[in-house]
């Protein structure tokens, strides 16, 4: 039997599953963190935010290389014949 | 449904085929190009509609850059500002019918990306010299200095994967919910692609700004540490 194709699925949704997961939780923390940071001092709000973006983009990254792993798993697997 | 991964050739020109993205991508650079010189054919002392919105454009480059480098943005103003251009017109080029981003094949923001490798080196030469930029992976201690120059690559390549994942992911979403239902579904996520668009524009264009001063500052002599 051909379990390959099989295994494969799985994975995918495990990956983009559990990491979607961690990078989710990272985010709403440094949202959070950077909410109460406007609230205390909201004269820094331009700084803030902008730091708060590039370090989303940082955290957001690990989330995109997992979609990029199941859709090498989907589309361009190696193991495939 | 075809493979998000690569990319299939539009037209062959001699030997050579031509993707869909490139063309997109020469378009693009026609509209940058000829916009550009349409705006700046005729500057006056007291500006026009378009010539105030671009000079618009170009102070918010500038102040950006000047808060992120804390330099004189001059140096800086025609890569970072064409990079965050183009990667916004590209990825908002999704909404024209019948294109696909250039961004959302893995060619294109792969070449963005090695272009900011090369300038992170070309700028790092240039302010500390060939000694100050090698020395500079040498900092904190030369313990660091495999670690660093695998940094070297893998931001860069970090940049490329963000870029191409967002706007590809984009694309293929609303790919597969237009095949399930075409009418009005997929408008609300072809806004936030426009949102996402221009979010990946900035952060590209920011991350690549914040390399260069890294790579520019480490290549500086050191001050000697007062304690």
């Amino acid at each position: 039997m051909d379990y390959i194709p099989l295994i494969s699925i799985f994975c995918a949704a495990f990956a983009v599953s559990f990491g979607a997961l961690g990078p989710a939780l990272a985010e709403g923390r440094a949202v959070a963190a950077a909410m109460e940071a406007i609230a205390r001092q909201p004269e820094a709000a331009n700084t803030i935010s902008r730091t708060l973006f590039v370090g989303l983009a940082m955290i957001e990254t690990t989330a995109i290389y997992c979609l990029v792993i199941a859709l090498l798993l989907l589309f361009a697997n190696p193991m495939m014949p | 449904m075809d493979s998000p991964l690569q990319s299939l050739p539009l037209f062959t020109v001699g030997p050579a085929p031509i993707m869909a993205s490139v063309v997109v991508t020469w378009a693009i650079m026609a509209v940058l190009v000829l916009g550009a010189a349409m705006l700046t054919r005729r500057l006056s002392q007291v500006p026009s509609k378009a010539q105030a919105v671009a000079e618009l454009l170009v102070a918010t480059v500038d102040s950006q850059i000047r808060n992120v480098t804390g330099a004189a943005p001059a140096p800086y103003r025609a890569l970072i500002g064409t990079l965050f251009l183009f990667i916004l017109i590209a990825n908002w080029s999704s909404l024209i019918p019948g294109v696909t981003p250039p961004t959302a094949t893995m060619e294109t923001p792969a070449a963005l990306a090695a272009i900011v490798f090369l300038s992170i080196i070309f700028f790092g030469i240039r302010g500390g010299g060939l000694g100050g930029f090698l020395r500079g992976f040498a900092r904190p201690n030369p313990v660091m200095i495999p670690l660093n120059m695998l940094e070297s690559i893998t931001r860069s390549f970090s940049m490329f994967v963000r870029l191409f994942g967002n706007v590809m992911s984009g694309v293929f979403v609303i790919a597969i919910v237009g095949s399930l239902a075409a009418l009005l579904v997929p408008i609300p996520l072809m806004v936030l692609d426009l949102l996402t668009g221009a979010v990946q524009a900035y952060i590209f264009a920011v991350l690549s700004m914040v390399f260069i001063t890294s790579a520019v500052e480490k290549g500086r002599p050191q001050p000697k540490k007062e304690s």
